[in-house]
């Protein structure tokens, strides 16, 4: 092979440039060791590189380094028009792609000033789309917290039933998970001839399957043991650190940006916030947060069905509905700044837009991920704890890389 | 729950530089302070028991280029019990891009600054631990400034594609 084809040369010098580690091995006090957790590792859920400093089996102190999946998604935006970064932003949390994209539509909506006219219809499909969606990624949560403690049949439970959603969502837009559905001032496509009466299949389908899950795996003994009383959170240092979504929840506090910002038509629908309310330990534990979950998912069920009903009453399907009727042909909002917030399911998903009024590309678009910060709490939570409990706190806070590095 | 004008008041209060400018083209009303009152406008904001900002959202960063000279940093503030909202920005000079760290007050911001630093180059004083966040650590330039050029190679890898 000739020499230029050669990607990378490794030099020894080269692991010096960039230090690996925030500790050193000259300051560390006897019998304290740094290991290394990731970035290649099932537990860390995608490429999560964690430094822990631990003393025996004991944590001291845990330093995750993150950036491994970095693809530049803020610098991306600020080089394309609006509507073309959609497909990006289905890429930040790649297992909820409907919520970024509602998030993300909603707020460039709110600089044209038209998203008190978009059709109700719309909305309400988006709603369901983006219900749905949840379910998907909270079944991937579950599944995969259960099997980063050992339980390893939720997973193949969990994976099959989410399958039915992936199917249904790949029948409106055509993918499976990066979908390019939800577009600025309407959706793609209406929503294909049966898909209610699918949808309303897959609802009844499900809630004894939910029933089984919580037989299965959240009562289930050794999963107490596991995780009732592991990483406990408490509330005013989840507020301190901006946690949001099911892990403050978990920490008991009724706070879901579908109630508080009421916005799309969630305020129109009745659903109730579950928080953690420390049924096997104290409250904020890996168990409370875990258990919020699964109270979301019935919850999101409740949510699909309202949307149903009006999907087939009130709101029907009608010959000359358009759902691109509202989209703009130029989108060019005017200069303002915009700080848009909506609840997908890991937290708080904000966009801050800065339009300068001359472009239709944004000149500051910032993404405010909830996998970001809620990752940010992981170092306070995970003092003196075993190195155990840390794969179980891990997976509890339910990071997606892809949302972390942008 | 206060209204825009009563927590404008309890900024102006503890501004001791300038007196803060509203900002009415942002969403949700920002308010445009100076940096050295930074830190006193947010203990009070944070403290005071009629506005309780216990929560800082979005920190962001934001260049508004050479030909502006001037860099902004943009906090959103959320108070949980009263359900408010509120924008803060501050403006900076290009060349010396400084400001006081936020993150003894709200933690949040320790990471948010340090992806600032990493992106724009804008240095948090006091910050405990200001290191870059998602670029490698031996990266050359701060990403999204608007005059960013790439190096061409990075430990012999051509960056171009």
């Amino acid at each position: 092979m000739s020499n230029d084809r050669v990607q990378y040369k490794s030099k020894p010098g080269n692991l010096n440039l960039s230090v690996p580690n925030k500790f050193d091995v000259s300051n560390l006090r006897s019998e304290e060791m740094i290991v290394n957790l990731g970035p290649q590792h099932p537990s860390t859920h995608g490429v999560l590189r964690l430094e822990v400093l631990m003393d025996g089996e004991i944590v001291k102190e845990v330093v995750p380094h993150i950036g491994y999946l970095h693809r530049c998604f803020e610098k991306h935006a600020e080089n394309l028009p609006y509507n073309q970064v959609i497909p990006f932003v289905d890429r930040l949390d790649y297992v909820a792609s409907m919520n970024n994209e509602h998030a993300y539509a909603m707020g460039v909506e709110r600089m044209l000033g038209i998203s008190d006219q978009m059709p109700k219809r719309v909305e309400y499909v988006r709603v369901l789309v983006a219900e749905l969606n949840r379910i998907a990624s909270h079944f991937i949560a579950i599944g995969t917290y259960g099997m980063d403690i050992g339980a390893f049949t939720p997973f193949f439970w969990l994976m099959r039933d989410r399958e039915h959603i992936l199917r249904l969502l790949e029948w409106a837009s055509g993918a499976r998970l990066l979908y390019n559905y939800i577009w600025i001032g309407g959706l793609f496509y209406d929503l294909p001839v049966g898909f209610e009466d699918r949808c309303r299949e897959f609802v009844h389908y499900i809630r004894p399957k939910l029933l089984e899950l919580e037989t299965l795996l959240i009562e289930n003994k050794i999963f107490v043991e596991r995780t009732a009383n592991v990483g406990v959170l408490p509330l005013d240092l989840a507020i301190n650190c901006g946690v949001t979504g099911p892990v403050l929840r978990g920490s008991g506090l009724r706070y879901d940006l579908r109630k508080v910002d009421g916005y799309s038509v969630y305020p129109e629908i009745d659903f109730d916030v579950p928080i953690g309310e420390g049924k096997m330990g104290e409250v904020g534990d890996c168990w409370d947060r875990t258990h919020v979950r699964v109270l979301e998912i019935h919850e999101s069920l409740k949510i699909i069905e309202q949307c149903l009903d009006q999907l087939t009453g009130t709101h029907k399907r009608t010959r000359d509905f358009d759902p691109q009727a509202f989209i703009p042909k130029k989108i060019r909002p005017k200069a303002q700044d915009l700080y848009v917030r909506a609840e997908i399911p890991k937290g708080e998903l904000g966009f801050f837009f800065r339009a300068d009024g001359k472009s239709d590309i944004p000149f500051r678009c910032k993404c405010r991920s909830c996998s970001f910060v809620n990752l940010s709490v992981l170092p306070e939570i995970a003092k003196g704890i075993l190195v155990a409990d840390l794969i179980a706190i891990i997976g509890s806070i339910d990071v997606v890389m892809g949302e972390v590095d942008r | 729950m206060l209204t825009f004008d009563q927590i404008l008041t309890i900024v102006k209060e503890s501004c001791a530089q300038a007196p803060p400018a509203v900002d009415e083209e942002s969403t949700p009303k920002a308010v445009r302070i100076d940096k050295l009152d930074l830190l006193h406008v947010a203990r009070s904001l944070q403290q005071n028991p009629t506005t309780y900002f216990d929560m800082l959202s979005c920190v962001t960063g934001i260049d508004n280029g050479p030909d502006a000279a001037t860099m902004e940093v943009a906090y959103n503030l959320y108070s949980i019990p009263f359900n408010q909202h509120l924008m803060i920005k501050v403006v900076l000079p290009r060349d010396k891009p400084e400001i006081e760290s936020l993150s003894n007050l709200w933690k949040t911001a320790d990471w948010h600054e340090r992806e600032i630093f990493d992106m724009y180059g804008i240095f948090f004083l006091n910050h405990p631990d200001l290191r870059r966040i998602l670029m490698p650590a031996d990266w050359v330039g701060h990403p999204l400034r608007k005059d960013y050029k790439h190096q061409e190679y990075y430990r012999d890898i051509k960056v171009e594609y």
